[in-house]
């Protein structure tokens, strides 16, 4: 199969390489095709790496949350409140961003957030603020959204779409209150949707270079950011491919975790 | 039911904000475009039209732009074909390993494109192909096949499979069957395909940046061009690729759904 041997060539033949050459030595500003731990031992060494690493997995953490969070009302009511047209048209209208130049929307954030922007002025006219956004969290977190809220808001929608509605209907009869209702049915029902989608949220901030860069500042270099510098400056490819062996590995780990939990408790309910 | 009528209007309103904060980037971005001032504020400027003059005169902008074409025309096709493949071998055969051959096509898309670049670049460097834009293409039909397969699996899945069967009983070859039964039920699906990984393709930056050398894209010319300034140029480039991208998402989505209520209307 012919499939095979391109996919072979062009995506498993480059990460394999790459794991190979968080191996290979710099002799001279040149590699040499070694196997050496030394990138392994350097990198681990470094003070910066490890605050990087978890700066990086905290802000994808909170990302996540966030995104899961604010997502879920806009889910919520395109699930259950709104017609079938509606919700049609609603993830019609959700999947353009998500396919759109994510980088052009990154810059028009920088604009829109900066001091003098859009959202200060008009913060401004009811006598708040100017408010600095950029180069700080809330900016990344604005980056990080616009990335995957869309993604979200579809994948959340997607799943409570798909539940009975007569489990529902049955929970309310029997006395259950609203709340209660999203808690106890609609939630556990949503279980592996809910995971995939925060799973998938998780990937894409905890990789993602661009909102950190450009919107956070990267006062605090996340991994990716880190992987930048070490590539585009100087001839440091093994230690780049360290970063980035131990990011698969982090998201590999987690991905299974969660795909198992997901369908484990699906099976025992 | 009073009570449900208000929380539908908080609930309402709170999916227009969502929508709003989704659609805020792309709308100013159109908006600052034409607007005469460097440095986009409210209240805007004159409009103006000089900054897409300026992009329109800058040769390295539109040699870009051809190659950015060039890019994910290629890729579109190239990535359709792998996942036509995919979906078809995927829907028709059953074998072992098939678990691992699917992971194959889909997994890419799961890995952060900033690893998929570095590792892009230096198997490229590495058996002697990077700097091209056909290094930029093989990485991006690698990158964009699952979407092709994705979408034509599922319309793979629409289709009766004794169809299949029955243009083999009244005596048509493989390929006969593949050109008139199968090629043209997934045709709208294919079209689909093709524009969305057109789309991904075309506005993907990381992959490209690394592995492009000389023969920048779009997205890496605007990458180069906001690092560390701001200029209204880019709002004006980046009208054209919302442009660009959100015409072909759109296609995709009504050749897709559009041939779907057909067939459920009749």
């Amino acid at each position: 199969m012919p499939i095979i041997v391109w996919q072979l060539a062009f995506f498993v033949g480059p990460v394999l390489f790459m794991v190979a050459m968080s191996f290979f030595l710099v002799k001279n500003y040149r590699m040499t095709e070694a196997f050496e731990f030394v990138n392994w031992a350097k990198m681990f060494s470094k003070g910066y790496f490890w605050s990087s690493y978890w700066h990086t997995v905290w802000i994808a953490t909170i990302s996540t949350l966030c995104a899961m969070c604010l997502a879920f009302p806009a889910a919520f009511a395109l699930a259950f409140k709104a017609s079938e047209n509606t919700r049609r048209w609603a993830i019609f209208f959700l999947i353009i961003p998500f396919f759109t130049s994510y980088l052009v929307r990154t810059f028009s954030w920088f604009v829109i957030l900066s001091e003098s922007g859009v959202v200060n002025a008009i913060l401004g006219t009811v006598g708040l603020g100017p408010y600095t956004m950029l180069n700080t969290h809330i900016g990344t977190l604005v980056g990080y959204m616009t990335l995957t809220l869309p993604l979200v808001v579809i994948l959340q929608t997607v799943t409570m779409a798909n539940i009975d509605r007569t489990l529902i209907e049955a929970a309310r009869n029997l006395g259950c209150k609203p709340l209660a209702v999203i808690w106890r049915v609609i939630l556990p029902l949503s279980k592996a949707g809910f995971i995939i989608a925060a799973v998938f949220c998780f990937i894409l901030s905890f990789g993602d270079f661009v909102a950190p860069f450009y919107l956070g500042g990267s006062q605090e270099p996340t991994l990716p950011i880190l992987i930048l510098d070490t590539t585009k400056s100087g001839q440091q490819w093994p230690r780049a491919a360290v970063i980035a062996v131990v990011m698969m590995a982090t998201l590999f780990t987690l991905a299974f975790t969660a795909i198992a939990i997901a369908y484990r408790k699906r099976s025992t309910s | 039911m009073k009570k449900d009528g208000l929380l539908n209007v908080v609930l309402g309103g709170y999916v227009v904000l969502v929508f709003l904060f989704i659609f805020a980037p792309i709308f100013f971005s159109i908006v600052f475009s034409f607007n005469s001032q460097r440095f986009p504020t409210i209240p805007l400027g004159e409009f103006s039209t000089e900054w897409y003059v300026k992009i329109l005169d800058d040769p390295d902008i539109l040699e870009a732009a051809l190659n950015s074409l060039i890019v994910s025309f290629s890729t579109a096709i190239l990535a359709t074909l792998l996942g036509f493949c995919t979906a078809y071998s995927d829907f028709r055969y059953n074998f072992r390993f098939k678990g691992p051959y699917l992971a194959l096509i889909l997994l890419p898309p799961t890995i952060p494109l900033i690893i998929m670049a570095l590792a892009m670049l230096a198997w490229f460097s590495k058996i002697g192909i990077s700097g091209q834009l056909w290094s930029i293409v093989f990485a991006h039909s690698v990158l964009t096949a699952p979407f092709a397969m994705a979408i034509i699996r599922l319309r793979l899945n629409q289709m009766d499979p004794d169809l299949e069967s029955a243009a083999w009983n009244l005596g048509g070859t493989e390929w006969a069957t593949m050109r008139h039964v199968i090629f043209p039920f997934c045709k709208p699906a294919i079209i689909s395909a093709m524009c969305l990984t057109a789309a991904v393709s075309f506005d993907e930056f990381a992959v490209s940046w690394f592995v492009s050398g000389l023969n920048k894209t779009i997205p890496v010319v605007i990458l180069e061009i906001v690092q560390g300034n701001i200029d209204p140029q880019v709002n004006a480039i980046g009208t054209f690729v919302f442009l660009i991208s959100i015409t072909l998402v759109v296609l995709a989505q009504v050749f897709f759904i559009g041939r779907q209520h057909k067939k459920s209307s009749s």
